[in-house]
């Protein structure tokens, strides 16, 4: 009876493995099929022509984006994290409607986070269309996340390090900042990987924040689409479907890319 | 000789509602090794760590009373780094920080404003050596300290509670996670220490208090049944309580 069960259990989770993995596998076959044909060169000429989707200035835009937005978010974020595990005492009020707070942020979908952008970075501070306003909108949807995944790592920091800094007469910056926070590196980073993951592959909070100008920015108050946005705005378009499957495929390796870099740098900072 | 080099009086401890320490009153002499022992839960760290202010950490707990180091009592006026810096500490299990040996050695005397590489090698190979760990790790202590056995790692924490040059070492069960040879290298080294530092030493094994320590203190529910030289408690206990946990006729 007992085996039995667990022979019923073991296919099931078998199965929900190869689907899982199927679908995964089906979907980066489909991309690089479609994709990969059209990949020609001259989708990275500098500049973007009607005739030329040339996506090169959407690549530069997604990098200044996601730079601009973590430069904001991280800072914010690591402080905020800091503060609710190190310093606040235990179930403080201040602390409690915070974390509710950030909870509740974390749950809502980009389009609001547009709108809000929209309304108040683009029209009531009057900073337009711009990469500035598309950072800052990305900067504050992606802070709850920065703020949870640091709040996890700091707390998986065992209390017997904290104890034996404090032990050894360190105060309380000392050990947060020497012992504390360099443990919980890698915890943060994944953080960040899932943070650059959601602001490579936005474009509802970017629409009405940054535009969808296809062009090189001179400043950060120019408008920009990124890449995910200039893959959204080609196939609504309709006329360059083909070419929007090849930025599919070069933002899947930028993608891969990320983490595997962020990996690696984790593997770094953790090893002595 | 016999120089007070801590006094309690009459300390309460609460966490909570729950009184962990009931009216203590005791003096540690100095370069002397106090053994305290009892049933686990009775407060033996809790008495520890009033005595470097570790509980300050703990959100709930109070205390009250007087604990005098040198005279001056360390609940009032005192920077609690420094009193931390005197006072040290070496934990139940070993807490090495995820760095290398040297880094760990060093993370003290760094705190304490120590910069100079060539002060620094030397406290820590001083320190080192103290700890009668030096000839075992000598040849890499640029390497993670996490790599090291258990007893290694013990002897390390104790070199890293040294580095700082404490005047009071408080242990507690220092040797409890550890095997036969390494706990008698560690009792060693605590005989060792005692002509330089005043030493606690918190021990469930009953044949270690006889081994290393000077003075013993029984406890039981927070409070103190006995406390005298370690020979005549242990030959002669005035309390029948100590002499049922003491002959293991005990809970
Ligand atoms: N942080 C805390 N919050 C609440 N109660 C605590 C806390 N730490 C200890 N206690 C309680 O205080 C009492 C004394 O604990 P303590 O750790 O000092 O005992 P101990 O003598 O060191 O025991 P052991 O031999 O098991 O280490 C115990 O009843 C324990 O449950
Ligand atoms: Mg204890």
């Amino acid at each position: 009876m007992a085996k039995q069960t667990s022979f019923i259990l073991k296919s099931f989770v078998m199965a929900a493995t190869i689907i899982t993995f199927g679908i995964l596998l089906f979907l980066i076959g489909y991309i690089l099929i479609k994709g990969v044909p059209y990949l020609t060169p001259s989708l990275f000429n500098m500049s973007y022509t009607s005739e030329n989707v040339s996506m090169f200035p959407s690549i530069i835009n997604t990098v200044l984006m996601t730079l601009l937005s973590l430069m904001i978010a991280i800072p914010f974020g690591l402080f905020t994290a800091i503060y609710l595990v190190e310093y606040a005492k235990r179930g403080n009020k201040l602390v409690e409607i915070i974390r509710l707070t950030s909870e509740t942020l974390a749950g809502i979908p980009s389009i609001v986070y547009g709108l809000f952008g929209m309304l108040f970075f683009v029209t009531y501070l009057g900073w337009g269309y711009s990469i500035l306003a598309g950072s800052a909108t990305l900067s504050v949807m992606i802070l709850p996340l920065i703020i949870r995944t640091t709040e996890e790592a700091l707390k998986s920091v065992p209390d017997s390090y904290r104890e034996a800094s404090f032990g050894l007469g360190a105060g309380q910056l000392r050990t947060v900042f020497h012992i504390v926070l360099p443990s919980a590196v890698p915890g943060i980073l994944a953080g960040v990987i899932l943070a650059i993951g959601r602001i490579v592959g936005e474009t509802a909070a970017l629409i009405y924040t940054a535009g969808t100008v296809a062009k090189l920015p001179k400043d950060l108050l120019s408008s920009a689409r990124t890449l995910s946005v200039h893959m959204y705005t080609l196939s609504s378009e309709g006329f360059h479907t083909n070419e929007a499957f090849a930025t599919a495929v070069v933002l899947l390796i930028i993608v891969l890319l990320i983490n595997t870099v962020s990996m690696v740098i984790a593997r770094k900072v953790t090893k002595i | 000789m016999n120089k007070e080099k801590i006094k309690i009086t009459g300390i309460d401890l609460y966490y909570g509602d729950f009184q962990a320490l009931k009216n203590i009153n005791m003096i540690l002499p100095q370069n002397k090794i106090t053994a305290f022992i009892g049933p686990s839960g009775c407060g033996k760290t809790t008495l520890l760590k009033s005595l470097n202010r570790m509980n300050d950490l703990i959100s709930d707990c109070r205390i009250s009373g007087e604990i005098l180091l040198d005279g001056q009592n360390i609940y009032e006026n005192i920077d609690v780094n420094l009193l931390r810096k005197r006072v040290g500490m070496v934990f139940q299990k070993p807490n090495l920080f995820p760095m290398s040996i040297y880094d760990n050695v060093a993370y003290g005397p760094r705190t304490h404003g120590i910069r100079s590489k060539v002060m620094l090698d030397e406290i820590v190979e001083k320190s080192l050596v103290r700890a009668v760990i030096w000839d075992e790790v000598k040849d890499r202590i640029k390497k993670s300290a996490l790599s090291l056995s258990g007893g290694q790692q013990q002897r390390i924490c104790i070199a890293r509670a040294l580095a700082v040059e404490p005047e009071v070492l408080l242990m507690d069960e220092p040797t409890s996670a550890l095997d036969p040879v390494s706990t008698s290298k560690i009792e060693e080294l605590v005989l060792e220490l005692k002509n330089d530092y005043t030493i606690i030493i918190v021990t469930h094994n009953m044949q270690q208090a006889v081994r290393v320590s000077d003075k013993t203190a029984f406890f039981l529910l927070g409070e103190i049944v006995e406390y005298r030289d370690t020979e005549s408690i242990f030959s002669m206990p005035e309390d029948k309580r100590t002499e049922d946990y003491i002959t293991g006729r005990f809970g």
